[in-house]
């Protein structure tokens, strides 16, 4: 049923519709409002949940790592410095192979403090062994919350997912959203069963300490786990479509008039929102642009990404995150994408936009397609303000 | 594709824990014993065997030497010696 509703409060419908047992999760701006809205549906009966109250992101972490373990579906939702300080856990859940789902409320890092959207917060987190998906409105919002849990309980994958949507931007922002029928939901993602759990009538150690003898096949196999994500996702994405009638194409990225474009921008996020807009109207005015939209950045869909962009001649990146002293995290795939190709764009420049919640505005966007016209950028800022910067600290 | 993720209770015997002994070990002297069996509980490894008193031994293959047995023993019945001693 269609309803006009927050992101935040679409999201908790989705989380409701995919019943978890076990929800735990410290409020951090701007993903007070998910769980926020799960605490108030458990209170009310709405959700046959058990909502852990705890004193930190990093023990909220632990909880849907434990409940998980014992053979619960589990969700858990957080931000920026909430996210960094779940590290710990993160690796921990996915090196324990166990599919819990966290909605990432991206937002910029600490210091200085920043409560607004970039997303530094899961790029940061990128090498936990997460899988990740990035959502452009809050539809897809909602269906890729169904997709994740499906996708990271597939018995052939066990991995957790991270779904990552803009602070604020699509939190707060207010959208008309189809909120499926609770049967539909069911038949899509049915009742969770783990293959092994922690069980006090046939104990089980998960997690043990392992010595050199061991440790590496733990982290081959979930190297190779991600490659066969990324055969998993177009699959769901056909079964998805059967059911609930949208079409996310093949999950991994979304072509927005690439065939034939001359000029291509890649992003991932909302951002992809204000790009779309921007293609279309300079395509009515005959300019051959597109853009090509990530959705799933971990595992990182090298192969699909070149397919899509080997006859472009020209390629800008936008990111909303950094790698501090290094090339921007999403340009440098689309660089190992493309690299040592006969067939290959001719430039790819990066940009970083956006960051700590500055707007990138429609003219941000034409001013990244104006750039392509000159040489090869390795890294630039859109939109900075060089009057703020100066040579003494103070 | 999954690693080694899980284990049964008891694998850790496959664990020999003894090579982690870094210069010395218990030695039982078996003279004024007298079977509290508080070494047995201390024991981290749950390697100290013994019953009557003046029994007491310990196994070295999973002994790690913390010398906890020897700490607790009330009758000061447990010394810890070099590893090369007898």
């Amino acid at each position: 049923m269609k309803k006009f509703l927050e992101g935040s409060r679409a999201v908790a419908e989705a989380i409701r519709l995919c019943k978890p047992g076990v929800i735990s999760a410290y409020p951090i701006t701007p993903q007070t409002h998910i769980v926020e809205e799960l605490a108030q549906m458990v209170a009310n009966g709405e959700l046959k949940a058990e909502f852990v109250n705890v004193e930190s992101e990093h023990s909220a972490a632990s909880c849907v790592l434990g409940a998980s373990a014992t053979g619960v579906r589990s969700y858990t939702a957080s931000s920026s410095q909430g996210i960094l300080l779940m590290g710990e856990v993160l690796f921990n859940i996915a090196g324990m192979r166990l599919p819990v789902i966290l909605t990432c409320a991206n937002r910029a890092v600490s210091a200085p403090i920043n409560i607004w959207n970039d997303q530094q917060d899961s790029v940061s987190m990128r090498d936990t062994g997460w899988i990740q998906l990035y959502v452009e409105n809050n539809q897809e919002a909602v269906d890729f919350h169904f997709i994740a849990y499906r996708l990271a309980e597939d018995k052939s994958i066990l991995l957790p997912v991270m779904v990552c949507m803009d602070g604020f931007i699509l939190t707060h922002g207010i959208e008309s959203v189809d909120i499926p029928e609770g049967e539909k939901v069911d038949k899509f993602l049915p009742a969770y069963q783990l293959p092994y759990k922690l069980d006090v009538e046939n104990p089980l150690t998960l997690g043990p300490l392992v010595g050199p003898d061991y440790y590496m096949e733990t982290r081959y196999a979930i190297q190779q786990t991600m490659k066969d994500a990324l055969g998993v996702l177009p699959k769901l994405a056909k079964e998805f479509k059967e059911i609930f009638g949208r079409d996310y194409q093949d999950l991994l990225v979304e072509e927005y008039q690439v065939k034939g474009a001359k000029k291509v921008i890649v992003a991932m996020g909302s951002v992809c929102g204000t790009i779309k807009e921007v293609v279309d109207q300079m395509r009515a005015k005959g300019k051959k642009i597109g853009l090509l939209k990530i959705m799933c950045f971990r595992p990182f869909p090298y192969e699909r990404v070149y397919q899509a962009l080997k006859d472009v001649p020209k390629v800008a990146v936008l990111d909303k995150a950094l790698s501090l002293g290094a090339q921007a995290p999403l340009a440098e795939e689309i660089k190992v994408a493309c690299w040592g190709k006969k067939k290959a764009p001719k430039i790819i420049s990066s940009f970083v936009a956006g960051l700590g919640g500055r707007d990138i505005t429609a003219e941000s966007i034409k001013e990244i397609y104006r750039r392509l016209n000159q040489k090869e950028v390795s890294l630039d800022f859109i939109d900075l303000k060089p009057e703020l910067l100066k040579e003494k600290y103070g | 594709m999954f690693g080694p993720l899980t284990s049964k209770p008891g694998s850790s015997q496959a664990n020999k824990t003894g090579s982690w002994r870094m210069g010395k070990k218990p030695k039982f002297l078996q003279k004024n014993c007298i079977a509290c069996k508080m070494c047995i509980l201390v024991c981290p490894e749950n390697c100290v065997l013994g019953g009557e008193k003046n029994t007491y031994h310990c196994d070295y293959v999973y002994c790690k030497g913390c010398g906890l047995c020897a700490e607790i023993c009330p009758k000061a019945d447990i010394m810890m010696i070099e590893e090369g001693e007898q």
